[in-house]
């Protein structure tokens, strides 16, 4: 092994799109893809947005057998996984078995089919409860249902840091192409939007109660008010970079740094620890502050904990010291699926030197003196990025990745990078090249 | 209750293993094999399981996994073996 | 902190809350009594199922230190993982005040997570399951960290101060191996220098034992709970659902040694692999665990004729034992037919995501005190299961390095390799 992991595919289901080139044109766009619930009636809710991922074809991307016996969170993921393997050009049907790994990010599993199931049970009676909720709800369906697919034996695994897990998941995939596998898909994808799955996230007191989609979810604003819940996520193919290189395959970036902590209890009065991530991560990549071309933001929405995001950057970068983006406050918090997004839309923030907009935010609170990009994207030279991401109850995880050489990048869409390619049509809205 | 017919069972089965309408489900199929039909034995649980509901019929676990085609269960299920 | 890839790391702290006995003493000498802990299931009414057995835990948590607000807050599955957390710090000597905070990690394992009030909280809301839209007036406080099982990690990092990374494994039924080969890898590259690490489950609840009826995959024989579980029995007829939680403290072996803890075991070696099969189904060859089984001796430098025990998966169903069978011959060849092979979950059952930490646990203590715990309920031989399963009686034999293995739904498959302190 090099050492270096590249990202040598994505795949993405997101309320702004199914597939990366729809979601990032409509992130680009600045169009916002949060709105009013659909897949039940939120009207007795005191939140009743969220970033949907509509016209999902499911039928079009997961066969019927396996549809019927999986969530839709697991739908989500295997589409996502199918598009970055694509992407990737690899066919695991060539690779040695042994050698693939299979890594995922849960929160809350799969929701909805569980909530069925617990519902058949109370109101009709046990034998009501079906043959697959054992293997559609627990937590480590997504990742066995990949694996399954597409023949990969090698270690899998499924870690939950709710919000921060698909850092974790990436790597822990970076992990294991250490040691002896030589493909690794990983990333995360969340489905909580049912009935069940709402009223469980009310009960966090962190959820947006606005209705206007367009101010909803404001992150280091000081109307800050929670955050705005959303499903979907992202799946990534990873490999050994000079492995990667050595079949020819274009390079996204490599993941650099990373590092996890835990936030102390309230009553031990220590800091929190979203600071001590962000600098061992950076350490981890041989990196310093002034490396970063901009920092992905966790962007809780919540005051207290925008503030703590913002005192953080402030030591790491001065005030206004780091182009911030939160371009999730077009399409919600995806939980399991929240951080890999972040991911997949830092590394086209990377391929196309644009810096993504956040959307909303009018006025920033006064202590979150932040370059936070907004409204429209900035082009620069995005070369090396910093994701932050924090998982309720107090996870904290940070991650670098670094833009490939230009003679290993993916070409740019869009005019900016390294190179041209056609526009992709993507919704009829999309902007011109 | 009605005798079980060939039809009832497609739609069972679609009901519990999904169908991709590849049409594998039509014609002649008395004699494929669940498996051969795409079916795995957790559809063929779930399929004993809609059967329990919708007609209170009860398999025993020691024939199930011995019911291996359209014909063989419908068979039993029609034979009034099965437990009600 | 420098990286040590292939690092010795000890087991310096044990707490365990099992069917049968709270606490290490108890839980040992449930399994070397060969007595078993299924019954008739208590913990909720269970008419109507197909499988009315389970090992309980009989765990009040008032008693066990939690406090009346740990009682409000945490699901039964963190009452488990806290109190075996603090056992274990307790048990290893470490004053984790005095520890850097940072260098705390946590590695737990759960399958399900926070069922039981999950499904509580479900029942009031939905006004049992006759309102789909349920009503979000009657939410409590924390059901949304009973919807999230990282949970678990967090109460257990807060409550040991720990700083570090902290994570929740959650790989079905092979959760429990795999937090503890996460606690593993996070001292080997220096992410920590003590970690927590083990795993909780506490799944009987109505949609737990609902759903593994529905798939037959439980033990019917209601008449006679205390002998339900039968693995490698012929007459075997599925698993006993159990509950319970194992929490260990890890650290570098040199660490260890430089404060003079007192080391149960190291552990030398461990690796996952995927069946990549079916979700449930099992093929007779057992080929993926074979492979991790390799995988994990090759890491730990042990051979076949080192292992001198296998702590098997042995859940109890016709086809897992067929294929954990299958599996340690593949791995092992011949030393396959002399090595003791024994399944606890004999007389604990099968507590999803926990049982992988309970049985390292198991394997540690059967290092310690150089005695093999039974397999409980082997009566009658299965011809396909023909190895030495140490039938009913535990037996003294000279331990050095035992095998733990582990299997679950979604394919997983997982081994880990432990040794005496002291040995490579």
């Amino acid at each position: 092994m090099s050492g270096a992991v590249a990202v040598t595919g994505i795949g993405v289901v997101s309320p702004s799109g199914v597939g990366a080139d729809r979601h990032w044109a409509s992130v680009l766009a600045g169009r916002t893809a949060i709105g009013r619930i659909t897949r039940f009636d939120p009207e007795s809710y005191p939140t009743r947005l969220a970033g949907e991922v509509r016209g999902f074809d499911e039928r079009g991307h997961v066969e019927a057998r396996i549809l019927v016996q999986t969530d839709r969170w697991t739908h989500l993921g295997l589409a996502a996984a199918d598009m970055a393997l694509a992407d990737a050009g690899v066919d695991p049907a060539r690779l040695p078995e042994y050698d693939m790994a299979v890594v995922t990010a849960a929160s809350s599993g799969g929701t909805e089919f569980g909530q069925r199931e617990i519902e058949r049970l109370w109101s009709r009676g046990p034998r009501h409860v079906g043959a697959y909720q054992s293997i559609a709800w627990f937590y480590a369906a997504t990742t066995g249902q990949i694996s399954i697919r597409h023949g990969m034996r090698g270690p899998c695994a499924v870690l939950c840091a709710e919000q921060a897990g698909g850092l974790d998941a990436l790597a822990h995939a970076r992990r294991l192409l250490g040691e002896d596998a030589r493909l690794a898909l990983s990333g995360g994808t969340d489905a909580s939007l049912c009935p069940y799955g709402l009223a469980a996230q009310l009960a966090s007191g962190r959820l947006s109660r606005g209705d206007d989609p367009a101010r909803a979810y404001l992150p280091f604003d000081s109307h800050a008010a929670g955050h705005v819940p959303g499903e979907g996520g992202a799946m990534f193919v990873l490999e050994d970079d000079a492995a990667a290189e050595a079949r020819g395959a274009a390079s996204y970036a490599t993941l650099d740094g990373y590092a996890a902590t835990f936030d102390p209890a309230e009553d031990r009065g220590r800091p929190p620890g979203l600071r001590r991530a962000a600098e061992l991560a950076l350490a981890d990549a041989g990196a310093e502050p002034a490396d970063i071309d901009v920092v992905f933001a966790d962007a809780a929405a919540v005051p207290e904990l925008d503030r703590r995001e913002s005192a953080a950057l402030c030591a790491l970068f001065g005030p206004y010291g780091v182009p911030v983006a939160a371009p999730k406050t077009m399409y919600g918090r995806l939980y399991a699926g929240g951080a890999a997004l972040d991911v997949a839309t830092a590394l086209l923030a990377i391929r196309d030197g644009l810096i993504p907009p956040t959307v909303g935010v009018r006025r920033l609170a006064d202590d979150c003196p932040l370059d936070l990009v907004r409204d429209r994207p900035r082009p620069a030279a995005v070369r090396r990025v910093l994701l932050l991401a924090r998982g309720e109850g107090g996870f904290n995880s940070a991650l670098v990745v670094s833009a490939p050489r230009p003679s290993r990048a993916r070409p740019a869409h869009n005019g900016g990078g390294h190179g041209h390619e056609p526009t992709d049509p993507g919704r009829p809205e999309a902007p011109a090249a | 209750m009605s005798p079980l017919t060939l039809d009832d069972l497609r739609r069972l089965l679609r009901e519990a293993g999904g169908d991709d309408l590849t049409g594998a489900l039509e014609g002649a199929i008395h004699d494929e094999t669940f498996g051969d039909l795409g079916y795995d034995s957790l559809a063929v649980l779930e399929l004993s399981g809609l059967l329990q509901r919708e007609r209170g019929v009860e398999i025993p676990d020691e024939m199930l996994s011995g019911l291996r085609t359209p014909r063989q269960l419908l068979d039993f299920v029609n034979s009034g073996h099965a437990l009600r | 902190m420098s990286a040590d890839p292939s690092g010795r790391v000890a087991v310096t702290g044990l707490g365990v809350v099992a069917p049968g006995g709270i606490g290490v003493k108890a839980f040992w000498e449930l399994l070397t009594s060969g007595r078993t802990a299924t019954r008739e299931i208590t913990l909720f009414d269970a008419t109507g199922f197909r499988s009315r057995i389970a090992a309980e835990c009989d765990f009040d948590p008032a008693l066990e230190g939690l406090s009346p607000r740990e009682i409000r807050r945490l699901d039964r599955v963190a009452q488990f993982a806290l109190v075996c957390a603090r056992d274990a710090v307790e048990d290893s000597g470490l004053d984790l005040g005095a520890a850097a905070p940072e260098r705390i990690g946590v590695s737990i394992g759960s399958a399900v997570g926070c069922t039981t009030r999950l499904e509580e909280e479900y029942v009031v809301l939905s006004d049992a399951g006759r309102d789909w839209l349920v009503d979000p007036a009657y939410v409590v406080p924390h059901t949304y960290d009973y919807m999230v099982p990282s949970t678990i990690a967090a109460e257990i990092a807060r409550s040991c101060g720990a700083e570090g990374p902290v994570a929740l494994v959650s790989t079905g039924c092979t959760a429990g191996l795999d937090a503890v080969g996460h606690g593993l890898r996070l001292l080997r590259e220096g992410a920590a220098d003590i970690v927590v690490a083990g795993a909780a489950e506490a799944p009987l609840s109505p949609i737990t034992s609902a759903c593994f009826d529905a798939i037959k995959a439980t033990s019917p024989d209601n008449d006679d709970p205390a002998h339900a579980s039968r693995p490698f029995d012929l007459n075997r007829h599925g698993f006993v659902l159990g509950e319970g939680a194992a929490v260990m403290v890890l650290e570098r072996a040199e660490d260890a040694h430089r404060r003079d803890a007192r080391v149960y075991a190291e552990i030398t070696g461990f690796a996952g692999r995927s069946n990549a099969f079916h979700m449930t189904g099992l093929k007779p060859d057992g080929r993926e665990m074979a492979e991790a089984i390799r995988a994990a001796m090759a890491r730990a430098g042990a051979g076949p004729d080192d292992i001198d025990y296998i702590n098997a998966h042995g859940s109890g169903t016709k086809q897992n034992d067929r294929h954990e069978t299958a599996a340690f011959k593949r791995s092992l060849g011949p030393r396959a037919y002399e090595v003791p092979v024994s399944s606890i979950k004999s007389m604990i059952g099968h507590s999803l995501g926990a049982i992988g930490a309970i049985e390292v646990a198991a394997s540690v203590l059967a290092l310690q005190h150089q005695v093999v715990p039974p397999t409980a309920n082997l009566h009658t031989p299965d011809p396909e299961c023909d190895l030495d399963y140490v039938p009913l009686i535990a037996r003294e034999a000279r331990l050095d390095t035992v095998l733990s293995v582990g299997s679950g739904f979604g394919g997983f498959q997982s081994a880990m390799v432990l040794s005496r302190s002291g040995r490579a």
